[in-house]
């Protein structure tokens, strides 16, 4: 395993400029040179010459390079992360015989070595029981020698583990639940859509990862972290996707007098504006005026951190920011809960087919009947709607129900007072059929559910407003553009005959493969409520 | 004889004395346990010269010489060279060239018959070596070096080259000088050969690190074992002296 190396790249002693043979493919006729043998100096054993001029066994037995090298050193363990430390502070996570806890182990011995003089030139780790505490290296060693020789021999090295728990997993074990920072998220409307619709955004973008909790609270979220900083970044991310309003506050937990050292807990309240896609809103003559005179009535179509109101009679969107929101403090008058299914018997498009923002508008006037009413009388509504281009007669659509509605929002009844109010506001169609098990599925975050508040039929609500989540979903791409969608191995095929032509379905393009960790993912699409971190 | 000795604490001895078979140069004040060992082995044979060229001691690489003649360089003063033309016997011609590479030593080396230069020696300083040491001169590279008279030390009886020199280079330079060579080396393994030691036919001197392995190489390449001056004599004396100091 040992052998001796010549440094080639220094040119043997007193050897004048000039001397040099010619190359060879100069032109020139070159004798062939073979080399000679000379006795080794020690053994006297006839040997090609070096320059040392001994033999490689008296080469090695008088010249021991790995003199000095030490052969012990001691590495910390951390048992809880997996990791190890590097000094003074860092600790570097590593797999057992690993090229990274390689690297950790090396730099342990860079500077004796570098004192010595001795290069390395390779390493390996040689097996040693898990359990036993010890890490062993064999390092290739090479220095050079005498007068320009550079032997090169094997060293083991033996590393002996320190167990110590590291700084962050000390801090969990002390206190487990012990947050620096919270991120309080509420929205003060009936439904968690918006809620269902965010979570799915924190888990495509990972930016929950960094949260020791989730926790349910009325009216919204609960998001613990360890850091300010980490809570800082949610925050800021909740503001480039939805329209929110942030507070802070911040506790004094402790203090050190001697180093100035202050210990907080901070508190972020955010709260996203309380209209949703969907929502009929009546806007005050005022805010209708400042915004262009864009109609009492208006739907929220698009909500991301502006929302896009659209008026359906005059086809105009605008977006409204959260600043200018707030001047104007507006609440939905019909929220989706209320939507009404009507038939639709008559369509007739009146204007062509616009796209604006990205979706498609057609006025169209429908002659529309409520369900309840359809077959047992002869209500019929004739009114402007802007879904033209997706309503044929026969179809089922969902709208607001102005003409029987019982509204409780003084700007709806100005406005009804002053102008002459649709009946009927049209929002979007509905279809019959649904398939029962979809070829996707979605991803949860583990939220605690706070069992002390829960109301009753609580539950029920939920579950269907995750159905209607994952309806909507299905219908609208745009939607679906910021989320994750998953495979679904449950998923059988011979449900998709059954099915009608045009119910949307999601097509398989946009389906993610899952990672199958096996027991990991399933507990989680279980259970649902986990505590610890996210992942 | 062959003895192991050193000059200083230096194992180069070959640098400081100048051995052939007419005269010996030492170098001048310094330690006197140097010259002593050549003069107890050397004295009643030929004369132990006390010297310095050009106010130096490395004697051997500035002057070159045989039994013949003694060349020096143009650095010698004149008091140097009277100095040495009055001690050495009167058969040694003692001449000054003028070269204008002083380090005569390193670039020629002789014996009483062969001379081997570096190939970029002037024609002039050519004919002075043939004219003065009765040699034939051969311009010659050993082991790739140009500086002969460092690479190789030889007598009449035999010669020890670089250890690097390749095997037809070895039957050249045997064939030029007709006598027996060998790729060795002196003062444990290093590859100044001409430096390491000195000899004539009948004696030589290495530095003290020499090993035992490298002393029989050169005791029976230059065929120390039965040499005598020049004398018959039926007792071979073989003694291996050792001198340390300081």
């Amino acid at each position: 395993a040992d052998s001796i190396r010549f440094d080639s790249s220094r040119p043997p002693r007193k050897m004048m400029p000039g001397s040099a043979p010619p190359a060879a493919g100069s032109g020139m006729f070159v004798p062939t040179q073979t080399a000679g043998t000379v006795l080794c100096c020690i053994c006297g054993v006839s040997m090609q010459p070096n320059p040392a001029n001994m033999c490689a066994r008296c080469l090695r037995a008088r010249v021991d390079i790995t003199e000095g090298v030490p052969r012990n050193a001691a590495v910390v363990y951390c048992p809880d992360c997996f990791s190890y430390l590097q000094p003074p502070r860092s600790w570097l996570r590593a797999g057992p015989e690993s090229p990274e806890l390689l690297q950790i182990l090396l730099r342990r011995l860079k500077h004796p070595l570098a004192r010595l003089k001795v290069s390395l030139s390779g390493a390996e780790f040689v097996f040693s029981e898990p359990h036993s505490k010890r890490l062993r290296l064999k390092l290739r060693l090479r220095r050079e020698v005498l007068n320009g020789i550079v032997l090169e021999q094997t060293h083991p090295v033996e590393f002996v583990v320190h167990d110590r728990l590291c700084d962050s997993c000390a801090r969990a074990q002390a206190n487990p639940d012990q947050w620096v920072a919270v991120v309080q998220l509420r929205q003060h409307v009936p439904h968690r859509r918006t809620f269902l619709y965010l979570e799915q955004l924190l888990i495509k973008h990972g930016q929950a990862a960094l949260a020791i909790r989730v926790a349910s609270a009325p009216g919204g979220l609960d998001f613990f972290f360890g850091s300010r900083s980490h809570a800082a970044r949610l925050v800021d991310f909740l503001g480039t996707v939805a329209p929110i309003q942030t507070n802070t506050a911040k506790q004094l937990v402790s203090h050190d007098t001697k180093s100035f050292i202050y210990n907080y807990k901070y508190t972020f309240s955010v709260e996203i504006c309380p209209i949703c896609r969907e929502d009929l809103i009546a806007l005050s003559p005022k805010a209708s005026r400042d915004l262009g005179g864009l109609g009492p009535l208006v739907l929220c179509t698009k909500v991301t951190n502006a929302i896009a109101l659209l008026d359906p009679l005059t086809l105009r969107v605008h977006h409204l920011e959260e600043k200018k929101y707030r001047v104007y403090n507006f609440k939905a008058a019909l929220t989706s809960k209320q939507l009404v299914q009507y038939m639709v018997l008559d369509i007739e498009p009146e204007s062509p087919e616009i796209t604006i923002d990205g979706s498609r508008y057609q006025l169209a006037y429908a002659q529309v009947a409520r369900m309840s009413d359809f077959g047992k009388n002869d209500t019929v509504f004739t009114v402007r709607t802007h879904l033209g281009h997706r309503l044929n007669p026969g179809d089922l659509a969902l709208g607001y129900d102005l003409y029987g509605a019982n509204m409780n929002d003084d700007d709806m009844d100005k406005a009804l007072l002053r102008q002459n109010l649709p009946e009927v506001v049209l929002v979007k169609k509905s279809y019959e059929k649904r398939p029962r098990t979809r070829r996707w599925k979605l991803k949860r975050l583990p939220v605690e559910e706070d069992l002390g508040n829960k109301a009753k039929g609580e539950e029920e609500r939920r579950e269907n407003e995750y159905d209607m989540f994952v309806r909507d979903l299905e219908s609208d791409p745009e939607l679906r553009f910021g989320i994750n969608l998953y495979k679904n191995e449950d998923y059988r095929s011979e449900m998709a005959s059954t099915i009608g032509d045009d119910v949307p379905t999601v097509p398989i393009e946009e389906l993610i493969e899952d990672l199958t960790l096996g027991d990991d993912e399933d507990e989680e699409e279980e259970e649902g409520a986990d505590a610890g971190m996210v992942e | 004889w062959f003895g192991v000795s050193q000059f200083e604490n230096s194992c180069e001895v070959g640098v400081f004395a100048r051995l052939t078979n007419a005269y010996c140069l030492v170098p001048a004040g310094g330690a006197e346990n140097f010259t002593s060992v050549f003069e107890a082995e050397l004295a009643d044979t030929v004369p132990v010269v006390k010297a310095s060229i050009g106010g130096m001691r490395i004697l051997r690489t500035l002057c070159v010489g045989n039994k013949k003649g003694l060349l020096l360089p143009h650095t010698t003063n004149d008091q140097e060279l009277q100095h040495l033309k009055n001690s050495l016997p009167d058969e040694v011609v003692v001449q000054r060239v003028d070269e204008r590479l002083s380090a005569l030593g390193n670039c020629i080396a002789c014996n009483d018959h062969v001379a081997l230069t570096k190939p970029d020696l002037t024609k002039e300083t050519e004919e002075i070596i043939s004219d003065v040491l009765g040699v034939e001169v051969f311009r010659q590279t050993i082991a790739g070096s140009i500086l002969v008279g460092s690479s190789c030390a030889f007598s009449n009886k035999g010669g020890l080259v670089h250890p690097q020199t390749s095997v037809e280079d070895l039957d050249e330079l045997s064939t030029l000088l007709q006598v027996p060579l060998v790729a060795g080396t002196v003062n444990r393994g290093s590859d100044g050969i001409a430096a390491g030691m000195v000899v004539n036919d009948w004696a030589a001197f290495c530095g003290s690190d020499t090993t035992a392995t490298e002393l029989s190489v050169v005791e029976s390449v230059f065929r120390l074992r039965d040499a005598r001056p020049g004398a018959l004599g039926a007792d071979v004396r073989k003694s291996l002296v050792e001198s340390c100091f300081l």
